[in-house]
């Protein structure tokens, strides 16, 4: 396949439609309707216990590091604050715009438009462009959520671990948002219908911030920044490790989720900051399943799935090969083997799409 | 207009769905909350992906691919991204069957 082009307006892009690629079928293992209709099943209180889990937890190290503030008592609280705003805020955001976190509606909308600032996201942009994600995962120029593109960039990676490039480019955005509503490349994935709500929230995104700043300024104390904004930075670490792993070193431009997305097991604090994702082919073959019944999809299609990673170390030793391979070659992915009691992979079907997924390519 | 014997009354479970092809055409048939049956088009007006797959929750069907949700009892889409109204058709019970009226 060669060079790749990201843009929503490339050659990739014409390609991936002029191939049927992106009309095609997905791939999801077969489950009987009456197991699908119990994990599908919505409930509000196991949402209500994290929330107030995470939002209690982020006063409490807010105002340790408050208190503590002028000393070196003062890091583990903002180290642990950062986490939660700059890590949790992606994970609640993601779950919350499937609205599958709780069943009330309400509940889901005001998590979502917390969490979408916090992570400095624009809640109606953003909507929109995940909704292609899960259309066309991984599909090159039509999914706008690529998190590693080819060939592998690691500067970029490094940066983005504190958020760097994801901070730099908000804010750009964030004022055009504001002042003239989406962008040219927005406009390819959010109907027009939803152009306004776009400008409104970045209006308030953007007065936010400039009271924080205001704040700053009147205090001449950059702690107001510690609690609003610097974390996206300080604490982004936990959900760029955990999004890497989602896709990161796999196959692109193929529909069945088995191939291109990673389930990683995990220990306990790190799947309470990213809320069950780490069952990421379980989500993506089945979105409409809330975060807290993963872990029971996972036991109910395991023997149809390529083995998970058992931990997230185990994650980063089979990816960051592949991406630093990746760096000099972009065709090559790691292909994962599925157990003797799964349907195959579709080999037909991607090698008939013209210039796709080239079958030597793969580990 | 003619009406389509699509499926038994005991087919569908309360606060459920099926899915039913005719001539060429794919619809959704619910068993609401109520005990009453209603019936609408059968994939979803965002990106075509059939309903029948989907949860039904109350009056809602949500799409199984990105969660947009529509009351199906009018059809009107309720949450994003679906932003284009679902087609609904007229439903009766004639004894165990469920017929629909297929325009």
């Amino acid at each position: 396949m060669g060079k790749r082009d990201y843009s929503p307006f490339g050659a990739d892009a014409k390609r991936a439609v002029e191939s049927g690629l992106t009309a095609a079928e997905w791939y999801h293992t077969e489950v009987p309707r009456k197991v699908m209709k119990d994990l599908m099943a919505r409930s509000d209180s196991p949402a209500i216990r994290d929330t107030i889990v995470l939002y209690g937890l982020m006063l409490a190290f807010a105002a340790g590091g408050i208190a503590t503030w002028g000393s070196l008592w003062t890091v583990p609280f903002w180290l642990a604050y950062g986490v939660l705003y700059g890590s949790a805020s992606d994970s609640r955001w993601h779950e919350c715009s499937h609205g599958t976190a709780f069943r009330t509606p309400w509940m889901n909308n005001a998590v979502y438009q917390i969490s979408s600032f916090m992570i400095m996201r624009n809640p109606a942009t953003w909507r929109w462009s995940h909704a292609r994600h899960h259309s066309e995962t991984y599909l090159v120029g039509r999914d706008p959520e690529i998190a590693v593109m080819r060939p592998t960039e690691v500067a970029k990676l490094i940066l983005n671990f504190f958020g760097i490039l994801d901070v730099l480019k908000f804010f750009p955005t964030l004022v055009r948002n504001a002042l003239t509503g989406p962008t040219p490349e927005e406009k390819t994935f959010v109907p027009e219908s939803e152009w306004p709500k776009v400008q409104r929230a970045a209006r308030i995104h953007l007065a936010i911030y400039l009271a924080t700043a205001a704040f700053v300024v009147a205090t001449g104390s950059i702690l107001p920044l510690m609690v609003i904004g610097l974390p996206r930075i300080y604490g982004a670490w936990h959900h760029v490790m955990t999004g890497l792993l989602q896709h990161g070193g796999l196959a692109d431009n193929v529909i069945d989720h088995r191939l291109n997305s990673r389930t990683v097991l995990m220990n306990p604090i790190s799947r309470f900051i990213y809320w069950n994702m780490n069952y990421h082919v379980e989500h993506h073959m089945f979105p409409m399943v809330p975060y807290h019944a993963l872990p029971r999809l996972h036991q109910a299609i395991k023997d149809d799935l390529p083995a998970p990673n058992l931990s997230i170390a185990a994650g980063f030793a089979e990816m960051w090969p592949a991406l630093r391979r990746q760096m000099r070659y972009e065709d090559f992915f790691v292909k994962r083997d599925l157990p003797p009691t799964a349907k195959p992979y579709r080999e037909d079907f991607h090698q008939d799409v013209p210039g796709i997924m080239p079958a030597n390519a793969a580990e | 207009m003619p009406w389509i014997d699509a499926c038994a009354t005991d087919d569908i479970d309360q606060e459920d769905l099926i899915r039913f092809d005719h001539a060429g055409a794919t619809y959704a048939i619910y068993h609401g909350v109520d005990g009453q049956f209603y019936a609408t088009a059968g994939t979803c007006t965002h990106e075509h992906v059939h309903l029948c797959d989907g949860l039904v929750m109350d009056f809602m069907i949500e799409c199984p691919k990105h969660n947009g949700q529509f009351d199906y009892r009018t059809g009107e889409a309720m949450r994003a991204p679906v932003c284009v109204n679902l087609k609904t058709f007229p439903v009766r019970v004639d004894g165990s069957r469920v017929m629909i009226e297929v325009s």
